[in-house]
């Protein structure tokens, strides 16, 4: 957002640096605790595309575009692909569409550990929702910076 | 065979247009001639069966589950339309190859009439009502092709359309009927039907079936008062007329009648509906022929008379009524063909067929004026043997005097009849005498576009062959009943009827004198015609049904544009309102019909302080959004409300929901704002909600609806909840104890997994909205 009155927002910018690592870290156990506890994809999704808002709000379209190079829209299909492909990974089995199954594994770092496969559909879901509300608020948004910057 | 013979014609239209054009050069009518003269000769041969009282029925699977099937079904009723089409078809087509100059679209005028004469042998043939039915509208689409064949004169597209509502009209009327009849009876073969004539005469639907089949059979048949589409489809080429409107398709109602008459023979409503309204046709159209200066109006309004008295002889059903119907059928499509084929080589050689600027054609064109003259004389009933129109009004005569079946009403009316019969027959006269006169004797007027001649031989040798069946079926009446009206009248009447035509019948016979009254008050009338001519201004006046036609048709037109005037306002408000309205009344309505209110107070959890300041908050910032009169601040009140509402949930214990419904509303009031944000600056009306009564009355009704279907849904438990088994196995089968998320993505992962598709698709429709919106002039 090239506008004149564009300010030096120190404060914002340092703070929204760590801010956004709290979120998305926040974000990230949403999405996890989601099985368990309150969250899920949905809301962790909602909670991830919070902080690259904030981001955005602090420092503006052109440093982003520079710094983070993602097309937020190619989330949505990627998103949908992961939850169908969870649901046809299913018939693998012999089983109906979208069955989950669960269990207990021993992973490398983190050790015992109960996994579902629910947490896959969760991620298609957590991809769209990010996909989703970024492209929603970036075309908006960028639609009235540039109508702000043609009427300069 | 048969069947092959239906669908020649058929067959034979579609590979006209191939002979059309590749043989530019020869006239494609010759193509088309074999076609109906070699059916008229293969119909010949079920002479012999028909005459040994051998019905063969001939059956093509068509639906065979639905009991319709293209069957066939030949006796002397069907021989005898079927040999009327054929023989008067090749005798039409004859004549229109020199009637239509080679110039014009030939294509297209033969195969509409290989189609029409296809589908009227399908309707005279057919044992199946719903065959009978198809090929019934058949005649009618081809009759309406045929009609707007001079597509770009205005005439023809009036005439054709009018046909075709009031054709179509009446075609799907007896559509109805045939259903009921079939719901009745069981089967849709009109034989079966026939025989079982006890089960219809005694069902409460008899009076349906019967009117809805006779308002068929009078609108093709042009009976009072849906004749009126009869003139106007004069701007059909001459063939046409000759064919369609005088020889077969306005006899399909004739047929269906005599098809059914043994089913509804000897019932009074049949009687008085068929004979009145025949005998009202035959009145009116033959009064009102008198009336017409063009050749061909006269012709028109001559055959809805005709028609008329053919109808009201069928609903004599006496045996010499029957009889006499069937001969005049005949004589009618012998006399009436040519006297079109006439009135067309007159309007061909002269440039009009206006009665008041013809005259004295005699000395130009004696051949057609000898033909014109067995013509106009024979519908007149003139009596000398040369005439067989004589003696099949003299039969007509003879059975409007006689009726079999005595109930009170037949007696009550019988005296009426033959004073009606006779009075039509009058103005017959005059009109037939008139059409003769007027065009060939008198004095000849200068003011013709072309110089008269007489027309060429070939135009002239479809209406020779036809006046000379005049005079031979005249003279040799029963050559003709022995072969080909008996059998007819047999099928019609259900057993043989023994009879003799006979010319001269005695001094005693009383139809004799009403012949004579004819001829003398016809005569007296037309001498004197300019006396009472003024008489029309008085009756029909501005009463006709051509009006009262044009007043319904524009009537529909200008009704149905106010009233979607009227509701299509255009407005969202208005729709809106609709929409709300319907639901109020359906659901209220509903609710009232099956007592649907209940209220119970057992199953209420304690009202708590929280909750409660919590709703009236949130019923407080409603209120306030909709009496805000500034935007912004409406949309932030409304946060107020999501935000209260997610508070809600928090007490719910809905921790999942208040989560997403917090972050859900903040993003919905931050798109909000960036939304007005573009709204553009000229209309930024900080006007409040409107406040009319009418709002007020539906948003308030629509509140008070939702909240009592609310509270008598949760006060009528049907069956246990099924969350107790979400809560049961969460863990167990979907591995994991946060009860919401499993449902979401295991118990119910479909519905998630549309879900994500419509946020997906929201997002890019917003997306494409925003970025693809082109630029200004284009795509706007």
């Amino acid at each position: 957002m090239r506008l004149k009155n564009v300010t030096n927002d120190l404060i914002l910018k340092t703070a929204t640096t760590i801010i956004v690592f709290l979120i998305l870290g926040f974000s990230v156990y949403l999405f996890f605790a989601g099985h368990n506890a309150p969250g899920g994809g949905f809301i962790g999704g909602l909670m991830t595309s919070g902080a690259f808002v904030l981001l955005y709000i602090a420092y503006g379209f052109q440093t982003m575009n520079r710094v983070v190079k993602i097309d937020f829209k190619t989330f949505i299909p990627i998103g949908l692909t992961i939850a169908v492909l969870s649901g046809v990974g299913s018939f693998l089995y012999g089983q109906p569409f979208l069955s989950h199954t669960d269990g207990y594994f021993h992973l490398p770092i983190i050790g015992k550990a109960h996994l579902a496969t629910a947490m896959i559909f969760d991620l298609g879901v957590y991809f769209t929702v990010i996909g989703v509300t970024m492209t929603i608020i970036l075309s908006i948004a960028k639609d009235e910076g540039e109508q702000v910057e043609n009427a300069e | 065979m048969l069947h092959l013979a239906v669908l020649a014609p058929f067959l034979a239209a579609v590979l006209i247009p191939f002979f059309y054009k590749a043989l530019r050069k020869i006239h494609t009518g010759w193509f088309v001639l074999p076609v109906p003269l070699l059916l008229f000769l293969f119909l010949s041969t079920y002479f012999k069966d028909v005459w040994r009282g051998v019905h063969n029925v001939y059956t093509l699977d068509w639906i065979p589950s639905l009991g319709i099937n293209f069957s066939l079904y030949i006796d002397g009723l069907s021989l005898f339309f079927a040999l009327l089409i054929t023989g008067i078809g090749t005798l039409v087509v004859l004549y229109s190859i020199y009637y239509l100059h080679i110039t014009e679209k030939l294509g297209h005028f033969y195969v509409y009439l290989l189609l029409f004469m296809g589908a009227m042998l399908g309707v005279v043939l057919s044992d199946n009502l719903f065959i009978l039915y198809t090929f019934w509208e058949l005649t009618s689409i081809s009759s309406f092709l045929l009609i707007g064949y001079w597509y770009y004169r205005e005439g023809s597209k009036y005439g054709a359309l009018k046909s075709m509502l009031i054709t179509v009209f009446g075609g799907l009327s007896m559509l109805g009927g045939f259903l009921l009849l079939y719901t009745v009876t069981g089967t849709p073969s009109i034989r079966e039907i026939i025989e079982r004539s006890d089960l219809v005469l005694n069902d409460t639907a008899f009076p349906w079936i019967l009117i809805l089949i006779l308002l068929g059979a009078f609108t093709k048949s042009a009976q009072f008062p849906f004749h009126t589409w009869l003139p106007d489809a004069m701007e059909a080429p001459t063939p046409v007329s000759a064919f369609l409107h005088s020889a077969t398709m306005v006899k399909a109602g004739l047929y269906l009648v005599a098809r059914l008459s043994l089913l509804f023979a000897g019932n009074d409503l049949f009687f008085i509906l068929v004979t009145g309204f025949g005998l009202l046709t035959l009145c009116w159209g033959s009064y009102m022929a008198v009336r017409q200066t063009d050749l061909k109006a006269i012709l028109a309004y001559s055959t809805i008379s005709q028609l008329g008295m053919i109808m009201a002889m069928l609903g004599f059903g006496t045996g010499v009524a029957i009889l006499a119907a069937v001969f005049h059928i005949l004589n009618h499509a012998t006399f009436k063909g040519s006297l079109f084929m006439v009135a067309g080589i007159v309007d061909h050689e002269t440039g009009t067929r206006d009665i008041r600027r013809l005259g004295g054609l005699f000395t130009f064109m004696p051949i057609t004026a000898t033909l014109a003259f067995f013509g106009t004389f024979s519908m007149a009933g003139f009596p000398l043997p040369i005439f067989n129109g004589f003696l099949s009004k003299e039969m007509f005569f003879e059975s409007s005097r006689h009726f079999e079946h005595a109930s009170p009403l037949v007696e009550t009316v019988a005296p009426v009849l033959p004073v009606l019969a006779v009075l039509g027959s009058i103005f017959t006269f005059v009109y037939s005498v008139m059409l003769f006169f007027r065009t060939f004797a008198g004095k000849q007027r200068d003011t013709l576009e072309k110089k008269p001649h007489e027309a060429p031989f070939g135009m002239l040798v479809s209406p020779l062959i036809l006046v000379s069946l005049i005079v031979i079926i005249a003279l040799l009446p029963n050559f003709f009943n022995e072969r080909l009206l008996a059998p007819a009248v047999a099928a019609i009447n259900g057993e043989h009827f023994e009879s003799h035509i006979k010319f001269w019948h005695g001094w005693g016979n009383p139809a004799l004198y009403m012949s004579l009254i004819v001829l003398a008050v016809g005569t007296f009338l037309y001498l004197i015609r300019t006396k009472w001519e003024s008489f029309y201004q008085i009756l029909p006046g501005k009463l006709s049904a051509a009006k009262s036609y044009d007043a319904i048709v524009n009537g529909i037109f200008k009704g149905s544009t106010s009233l979607t005037r009227a509701y299509m306002t255009g407005s969202i408000r208005s729709y809106m309102a609709y929409i709300l309205v319907f639901f109020i009344i359906l659901i209220s309505v509903t609710m009232t019909v099956t007592d649907g209110f209940a209220m119970s107070l057992e199953d209420l959890a304690p009202l708590a302080v929280p909750e409660f300041s919590i709703a009236v908050i949130m019923a407080a910032a409603a209120i306030g959004t909709v009496l805000m009169k500034n935007r912004i601040a409406a949309i932030l009140v409304l946060g107020i409300v999501g935000y209260g509402l997610s508070l809600l949930f928090v007490f719910f214990r809905a921790p999942d929901l208040a989560l997403t419904q917090l972050i859900v509303e903040t993003v919905t009031v931050a798109l909000f704002l960036l939304c007005f944000y573009h709204l553009p600056d000229l209309k930024k009306e900080y006007q409040s909600a409107r406040k009319k009564v009418v709002n007020l009355v539906i948003s308030v009704s629509v509140g008070v609806i939702v909240t009592l279907v609310a509270i008598s849904s949760h006060s009528t438990k049907l069956f246990e909840p099924i969350s107790d088994y979400f809560i049961e196995n969460s863990y167990e089968l979907g591995g994991g104890d946060n009860i919401v998320n499993v449902i979401l993505v295991d118990f119910r992962g479909l519905d998630t997994m549309l879900e994500i598709l419509v946020l997906g698709l929201a997002a890019i429709g917003i997306y494409s909205m925003i970025k693809l919106k082109g630029k200004k002039g284009e795509n706007e």
